[in-house]
Order: structure tokens, then sequence, then C-alpha cells
């Protein structure tokens, strides 16, 4: 059995990093990045998003979650009427998500969660998933979220649990990226920390000065990755990342964190592959999101 | 983390889930803090069916902690009596001692410093500042 050659095209730039996406990938390219940034990162995510506010509070009373990639712990000051249990990759987000009573975080993978399943009655999963580099992975993850959640009583039933999940869409042309249907998929972002050249722990621990200077500054991608467009007003956003990109400083420091930006339909068919259902889904401000349940046949 | 954390934790590597085994979590070398909160009664009587009950005696022993009573108790167990001279029905009702025993075990005692060990695999999970990890080494992917 003598195996295919190579098709030549597989050698170019291109697919070569394609091809070393995945763990290691991810592990370069967006957990040590959130790991170093994450006090700058933290002091810029405090207003939750509408929709996800109003699936949250819309849970009924002692009610099971699970917010899978939870951050800084945003989500978990949302409804204290309902026990939530967040998680995150980066030990440095999760502690500062512990404060959050009557709520816990700990320190998992997406894909290899600590939870039994069908235990939660619903779950969250806001800017994560277009964090993982291969579209199996993408879908592993919607997988790992879905298996957390309680089946519905008949196959056809939608009583099962339910998912909120959001993903950075790549139609988004008044957004100062201006990114759009037929733009590359899968893109590199910047996140800059402002001040003279310290480590990430040290840059931290500067607390107030350096929040100050991030917000003012517009930095990164904040406006339109989590919904601080609300707090800030967009054309004010704008303007101040163009502002930004001009008056990098030399102290200043650049990381890159990797992104899929999910094209229209794309996260409701990774439901669907995932073995979920789709009950809800939309688009809000440079985000696409759908509401997810695991079908009962499964 | 709150010891109720553990009603909810399993071992986080895939082939251990469908065994039995895996929960609850065994907490090892624990060093245990009591992080004060306010009781909530509401809330305390409505993850009551959530509960593994037998599961949580076993973690309750296992810290070395008074023992848990062999009966989940009821709704009707967290309220305290009403006493007979409040007839007024507008007052929201009292913690009972059940309720609050319940409270300081689930949502006040909290592992600080230890080990989360799975039963089934004999993987251990770190605790440390009250953070538990719980990321596998790569060959356990
Ligand atoms: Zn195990």
């Amino acid at each position: 059995m003598t195996s295919i050659p190579p098709d030549p095209d597989t050698t170019t730039d291109t697919a070569l990093e394609i091809k070393s996406r995945g763990e290691e990938y991810e592990a370069q390219h967006v957990h040590s990045v959130y790991e170093e940034i994450a006090s700058h990162f933290s002091s810029t995510r405090y207003k939750p998003w509408p929709i996800v506010e109003r699936f949250l509070k819309e849970q009924p009373d002692g009610s099971i979650g699970a917010d899978v990639g939870c951050g800084n712990g945003k989500y978990l000051g949302v409804n204290d009427r309902v026990f939530i249990i967040g998680s995150d990759r980066s030990t440095n987000l999760t502690r500062i998500a512990t404060r959050h009573a009557p709520h816990s975080a700990i320190v998992a993978s997406i894909l290899a969660l600590p939870h039994p399943h069908n235990a939660f009655d619903f779950a969250i999963s806001i800017a994560v998933i277009h964090h993982l580099s291969t579209p199996e992975r993408r879908i592993e993850a919607v997988r790992c979220v879905l298996e957390l959640l309680r089946r519905p009583s008949t196959p056809d039933a939608q009583d099962g649990g339910k998912a909120l999940i959001y993903v950075w869409a790549l139609e988004q042309k008044e957004s100062r990226r201006g990114w759009d249907e037929g733009c590359e998929q899968d893109v590199m972002v910047p996140w800059v920390m402002k001040g003279k050249k310290e480590g990430g722990r040290k840059a931290g621990r500067k607390g107030r000065r350096r929040r100050k200077q991030g917000d003012g500054d517009g930095v990164g991608e904040q406006e339109q990755d989590e919904g601080s467009e609300h707090q800030m007003g967009a054309g004010q956003g704008d303007q101040e990342g163009e502002q930004e990109e001009g008056q990098k400083e030399p102290g200043d420091k650049t990381y890159l964190r990797y992104y899929h930006l999910y094209r229209k339909g794309e996260l409701e068919h990774d439901i669907e592959e995932a073995g979920g259902r789709v009950v809800e889904c939309g688009y809000e401000k440079d985000n696409w999101w759908a509401i997810a349940t695991p079908k009962g046949d499964t | 983390m709150k010891l109720l954390t553990l009603n909810f934790l399993t071992c986080a590597i895939k082939t251990c889930k469908s065994s039995p085994s895996s929960f609850p979590l065994h907490p090892r070398d624990a060093e245990l803090e009591i992080v004060e909160a306010d009781l909530n009664l509401k809330f305390l009587e409505n993850i009551l069916p959530r509960l593994m009950w037998d599961e949580l005696r076993v973690v309750v022993d296992e810290l070395g902690l008074p023992t848990l009573p062999p009966t989940i108790p009821t709704r009707a167990d967290l309220v305290a009596p009403s006493s007979p001279t409040s007839s007024s029905s507008s007052s929201d009702p009292a913690p009972s001692q059940t309720a609050r025993d319940l409270h300081r075990i689930l949502i006040e005692t909290c592992v600080r410093e230890g080990k989360l060990v799975c039963g089934n695999c004999g993987h251990e999970y770190a605790v440390k500042e009250g953070v538990a990890n719980f990321l596998l080494p790569a060959h356990l992917v």
C-alpha cells in the first residue's frame, strides 16, 4: 500500500499553520495571553451583554448552571437565586471570578470539564468557542457544553437544559475592524497593554492607574468583543481606537490572540453537528448567539 | 472552594465519568476555612432537591466534620417553627437550626488548600488558595 503523495498546496505557509493548530497552538496564542493580560482584561469587563443578562435572569430560582469560560466572572453577579459554577482556562481570571457569592469558580478546559453529565439546568459560554482553532475542536467544545445539560423528557421535547453560546461574528462591517463576509475567518487580534515595559504580573498589580489608561485608549478589541460598547458608545470607541494605533508607545506591549470569526449560520451548524438543537438564535453587536438544547436521542 | 461545589464535580477525564466511583471527588490533605456568608433560606430550599445527599455525607465524613443526618432534610425542616405570638403572615420565615447547619457546611465551609482525588483513576487535582485546578497533563487529554 503506497500512501498518496502530499498535495503540493499543503506545503504553503497557511496550510502549515492550519495543520499546527490545536491544543498547543491555543496554549500559545490564547491561554498564555489571557494569563498575562488577566488583570487588565478584567478591568475592562464589567458590563454584561443584555441577552446574556436576560437569559440568566429568566432561569427559575434554584437552577444549577455552568459558565464555561467565565473569565473574571462578570456574569456570576447577575442572578444570586441560582447556583453557577464558573470555569476558565486562566488561573488568574478564575481567581478574580471566585469573588462572586454565592457562586463558585474553578480552573478547567472546556474540552475536559470536571462536571457530571446531564446535571445542569443551564449553561452559558460567552466569547469562548471562537478561541478554539480547528472546526473539530469547536464542535467538540459545543458538545462538551451540551453534555452538561439535563436531557429532555422525551426525544422531541424541548424541556432539557439550555445553553447560551456567544461567538464573535465575521460580519461586522460597522465595527472599527470592518471585517465582513468574504474576509479571512481565522485572525490574530491584538491586545495592547499601555505603559512601561513590565512583566504581566507586576503590571496587574498597578491596578487603578493602568485601568484608567487602558479604558481611555480604547485598547484592543474591547469595544467589540464583549459589549464594552454599551459603556463607551460606538463612535467614541472607534475614534479612540484609531488614536490608539497612532499613539502606540515604545513601552507598550502588544499581545496577539487567535480568533475564529463565525460567519452567518456557522454557529447553528456547529450546534447541530454537536448533537444539539437550536432553540433561538440571533446577532447582537458583532456577535452571533444561539440558545441550544440537547436532543433526547443522544 | 465551597463544599456545595463538590456536589457538581467529578473527574475531568472522560473515561472516568461513566464510573460511579469517580463521584464524589475525595478531598485529601485538605485545609478548610470558614468564609462567612449571609444565609439565603430561599437558595437553600431551592438547591435541596439537587443535593446528592449520600455522597455529601461521605465527603463531610472524610473531612472530619460532624456527620450529616442519614436522611436529607425536607424543605419544611429548613424553616423554624413560627412562634404562636407572631401571627403576621408578612414576616419572612426564619431559618431553622437545620438550615443554619446546612448553610455552614455547604456555603461557608471552603477547601483552601489540598487535593481532590478521583476514586476511579486516582488522579489528584490541586486546590490552591481556594481555587481548584482541573487542567489535565497532555498525556491524559
Ligand atoms: Zn478519574
